[in-house]
């Protein structure tokens, strides 16, 4: 393993969100989601109990992919789609560090999307935000493949023929073992969201809606509006009954046979009652599926469970195989084996 | 050649002695041809000879038996002097099946021993290799060749009939009744290969005992059987005295990072994706975690070398390794390691293309990829080994010049010197340069583009040096302080920069060396895996008293320092490439000489032959 940095030993004074703002001056456009997101990490980051300089951001290309320039934190601005592997060679070099990969539907689902299904199978210990706006936004306004089938883009003026690709059940669909969902909108939700992404030990997977008001303003705006937001919002609590809509229209998310269905909460027994279980793989399957407008949009945490994580089973095997042969030679490897002497 | 009478078992049988020898063994897939060729070399190193080997198999796992794209070969060339090449024609062949002899044997020479096994000359295999009637009945073949008609087949089910084992696992036995009949041709121990059936089988003392029984039986054949008169000697070389092994390209260039990895003290992140010829490197690394060599085996090409990347920048080495095809894909991210100066290292064991091309054959055709394969202006290192043992070298150097300049370092390695062999002198480790990495720690005055202003590398900074966080990226950045930057002088003067970090790596080059005459005649420019095959010509070319001298390049860029100068002391300059004309390209436009390419692009390794004979051809042309 490698030896803890000089930092992590000192008794650290407690860091605030001003440590974690670089000095460059933040380029998006103005009014452009990624701002929340940023404040909101910024804030999130001293909790982490860490040294800032075991922190690392890694991203690909995008809009969302400028974010490590703006934390002042050790940082990588890669190429497009490739951040889960860099992150992945970073994490082997080092298991000490923090590693957050910060990437958008574009880059972590279109030409990305094979490390993507890589990063989350390995389970490698990262925590990657996808900033999800449905759309292209630094090549000005393509469709995405997170974009609605039928959407009009520039490059698809009569409509787009793709069918989107939903980032919840790709990444369930690949194994992951932490799967969350929150909205850039929602200051407290996703400060919370975070958290609980960081601290997961393996891929962490946070899905963050994300609005891109130059060209795809309000994607997500029943999760937006106060009157839309509060019937269209499940929010997800372990151990709780999936309940959402306003206290006087209260419905409820129940499974009749193999099908997830939205009832009047009065007319749901209790025994019914569909109970949220960030421990079950197949009820996780099951939530993220579920979309407006046949049904409600659940955020928070649709999965926490534990495995193996790739680079501590690596670490493990390293570590084994010189406790017991003892660290490499090479004066004695070159010898071993067939050698013959020539005098 | 000096005769003597030797007397085995009462009968006597001459031994002439021999300077060298060029022997294939060929057959089927399935004959087990790589391990006969492979334990004959090691038979042939014990008995002290120089050798060069070349293993030669389809790219088809499980070809169609009896087919003539399933044959698979090993050829070896051993001798008492330095064996430069495998050999061009063949002093003995042997076809275990009608298909080998179809293919191979255009390469023997007239009057060479060529050893077949009647029991496959069937009318199935005959068809399938496309004779009409066995050759095997043209008396034409034996009054060209010394043929010898062996039914290994019965002899090898005779030996072992009283073993417990089924028809085929017996059948599959008789690879070593050829190694045994040819180990006494060339009066070689069977010791090696006794001890290595021993160890590889020790679970399975059946099988064990069949082959060794077998391989006991092919030996004796040649003793008492009537019609070998005669058995060969080839006396040990001459060699540098020390301790020699086995050592083929690739798994020296995989040796050759654990010798970094141990002398820098820094753990190795080697990132491939499987591919041939490539693949038995990211195989030899894993099993060597007690280096800390961490080995990742990536979803693509392009996840392999970026996982190398992220390594780069924690810290560690970082190592990738493909074929041609891998190494297009790698292009992009090779881009991001010369702009964010990380130091990696791309292993680019070349092989035949355009495309998949011929995945199992040997080229020399990606020296154009390495120097200019990627968008915009992206200058790497590019270094080359000359033979399978110098890949040792060429490894570790590549990782002392990437760590010590900052910047990613390409080795073009070859299908031929990854998979062929050469006694190999072990190194004393401590003479190898010391690869000396410094992280910077220190936070007074620090910018992640600093220049040091001898080499112009950046510091290095591992993640977790506080007071040192900072961010670099794809982005062009001003020099120094790394901030993003789309000025326009700037960005001409980055591209200049990175171009002259790659330039300063000349000073590491030593004087090149040059066999022959320091001005002349010729001057014969070689580079890779055509060193051997190269310089038997030349020396050919020289015993004949021409005025012909030989550079071999491991530096390709930068180029060495007194190249220049070397080139203008002949009348004429000849390059023969596994491509069709890429060194010689670089020579003619860096230089402005008037260098003249010997091109052939088969798949296979140059034979020193049609070198020599292009040697004579410019040396003749006004
Ligand atoms: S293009 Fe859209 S996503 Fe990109 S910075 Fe502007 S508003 Fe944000």
């Amino acid at each position: 393993m490698t030896p803890p940095s000089p930092g992590a030993a000192e008794a650290p004074r407690k860091l605030t969100k001003k440590d974690f703002e670089s000095d460059q001056d933040v380029r998006w456009c103005p009014g452009c989601g990624d701002y929340a997101i940023l404040s909101a990490v910024q804030k999130t980051m001293p909790d982490l109990g860490l040294p800032k300089e075991n922190i690392v951001f890694i991203s690909g290309i995008g809009c969302s992919s400028r974010f490590p320039y703006y934390m002042n934190t050790y940082g990588f601005h890669t190429i497009h789609g490739r951040a889960p592997a860099i992150a992945t060679g970073l994490k082997v070099a080092r298991p000490d560090l923090k590693v957050f990969v910060v990437t958008g539907d574009g880059d972590g689902l279109s030409i990305g999307g094979n490390h993507m299904l890589h990063v989350l199978r390995r389970n490698v210990d990262v925590t990657i935000l996808l900033f999800n706006n449905r759309i292209y936004g630094l090549t000005k306004g393509q469709y995405s493949p997170t974009s609605e089938f039928g959407k009009v883009t520039k490059s698809t003026p009569m409509g787009s023929a793709d069918r989107p690709v939903n980032p919840l059940s790709f990444a369930l669909g690949c194994g992951a073992t932490f799967v969350g969902r929150t909205v850039d909108r929602d200051v407290r939700h996703m400060e919370e969201m975070l958290k609980r992404a960081a601290a997961h030990k393996g891929t962490g997977f946070l899905e963050i809606l994300q609005n891109c008001n130059v060209y795809n303003d309000l994607a997500w705006n029943v999760m937006y509006e106060k009157e839309t937001k509060i019937h269209h919002e499940l929010r997800l609590e372990h151990g709780k009954p999936l309940l959402f809509g306003p206290a006087d229209d209260r419905k409820a998310v129940i499974m009749k046979g193999v099908q997830p269905t939205v009832v009047k909460a009065s007319a749901a027994p209790e025994s019914a009652l569909w109970i949220h279980d960030e421990k079950s793989v197949n009820a996780a399957k099951l939530l993220a599926d579920l979309f407006f407008p046949d049904y409600p949009v659940p955020v928070g945490t649709l999965l926490d469970i534990e495995a193996p994580v790739y680079e501590h089973t690596m670490l493990d095997q390293e570590q084994r195989a010189i406790s017991d042969r003892g660290p490499g030679d090479i004066a004695k490897l070159l010898t071993s084996g067939d050698t013959w002497k020539i005098e | 050649m000096s005769e003597t009478v030797a007397t085995v078992r009462g009968v006597p049988k001459k031994i002439k002695e021999l300077d060298r020898a060029v022997i294939r063994f060929a057959g089927d897939s399935g004959d087990g041809m790589q391990l006969t060729g492979e334990q004959f070399t090691t038979e042939s190193a014990v008995a002290g000879n120089d050798i060069s080997t070349l293993p030669n198999f389809p790219a088809e796992i499980r070809a169609p038996a009896g087919t003539l794209f399933g044959v698979s070969s090993f050829q070896l060339q051993f001798g008492s002097q330095r064996v430069y090449t495998p050999g061009d024609r063949l002093d003995c062949l042997v076809a275990m099946n009608p298909a080998a002899l179809k293919v191979h044997l255009r390469d023997l020479k007239p009057g060479g021993l060529l050893i077949v096994n009647t029991a496959a000359y069937d009318k199935r295999n005959l068809d399938k290799a496309g004779y009409p009637a066995n050759p095997l009945d043209d008396p034409a073949l034996g009054e060209r060749y010394r043929l010898h008609k062996v039914d290994m087949s019965a002899l090898t089910h005779e030996a072992i009939k009283d073993l417990p084992l089924n028809t085929k696992e017996k059948d599959r036995t008789k690879n070593f009744f050829a190694l045994g009949l040819v180990s006494w041709i060339y009066t070689r121990s069977l010791e090696p290969t006794l001890d290595w059936i021993n160890k590889k089988f020790s679970k399975r003392q059946d099988i064990s005992a069949a082959n060794v029984r077998v391989l006991k039986a092919g030996h004796a054949f040649g003793e008492t059987a009537e019609i070998f008169g005669e058995h060969y000697t080839v006396e040990a070389a001459d060699m540098p005295p020390g301790l020699y092994r086995a050592m083929t390209g690739n798994r020296a260039l995989a040796w050759g990072l654990l010798a970094a990895a141990q002398r820098s003290t820094l753990p190795v992140v080697y990132g491939a994706y499987p591919i041939t010829p490539a693949s038995s490197v990211l195989e030899e690394l894993a099993m060597h975690k007690r280096f800390r060599i961490r080995t990742i085996q990536a979803e693509d090409e392009i996840a392999a070398i970026s996982s190398v990347i992220g390594a780069a920048f924690g810290g560690a080495i970082g190592v990738t390794g493909s074929s041609g095809p891998g190494i297009a894909l790698k292009g992009e991210a090779i881009g991001l390691a010369v702009t964010a100066e990380l130091p990696i290292v791309i292993f680019d064991i070349q092989r035949g293309g355009p495309s998949t091309g011929l995945p199992t054959k040997t080229e020399q055709a990606d020296l154009m990829q390495a120097l200019y394969g990627r968008n915009s202006e992206s200058p790497v290192v590019v270094i080359a080994p000359a033979t399978p043992g110098d890949c040792f070298y060429i490894a570790y150097e590549a990782v002392r010049l990437a760590t010590k300049y900052m910047v990613p370092v390409f080795v073009l390695s070859d299908g031929f010197l990854a998979n062929g062999s050469e006694p190999w002198l072990i190194p004393d480790v401590n003479t190898l340069p010391p690869i000396d990495v410094q992280f910077r720690t220190e936070p007074e005055g620090f910018f992640p583009y600093l220049r040091d202003p001898a080499t112009l590398s950046r510091p290095w900074v591992r993640p977790g040096a506080p007071g040192l966080e900072h961010r670099i990226g794809g982005l062009e950045k001003q020099d120094v302080t790394g901030s993003i930057s789309y000025d326009p002088e700037n960005h001409d003067h980055m591209v200049r920069m990175r171009a002259e970090k790659v330039r300063r790596v000349a000073q590491e080059i030593p004087p090149t060396s040059i066999n022959g005459p320091a001005t002349g005649d010729l001057l014969v420019v070689g580079w890779g895996g055509t060193y051997g095959a190269i310089t038997a010509a030349v020396e050919r070319a020289q015993a004949d008293g021409k005025s012909v001298a030989q550079i071999h390049l491991r530096h390709l860029n930068p180029l060495p320092p007194d190249l220049g100068h070397i080139l203008r002391e002949y009348r004429k300059i000849l390059v023969p490439e596994i491509n069709s004309g890429q060194l010689v390209r670089v020579l003619r436009a860096e230089y402005l000489v008037d260098a003249v390419g010997y091109n052939k692009v088969r798949g296979l390794p140059l034979p020193s032959e049609e070198i020599y004979e292009s040697i004579n051809q410019l040396l003749e042309s006004t």
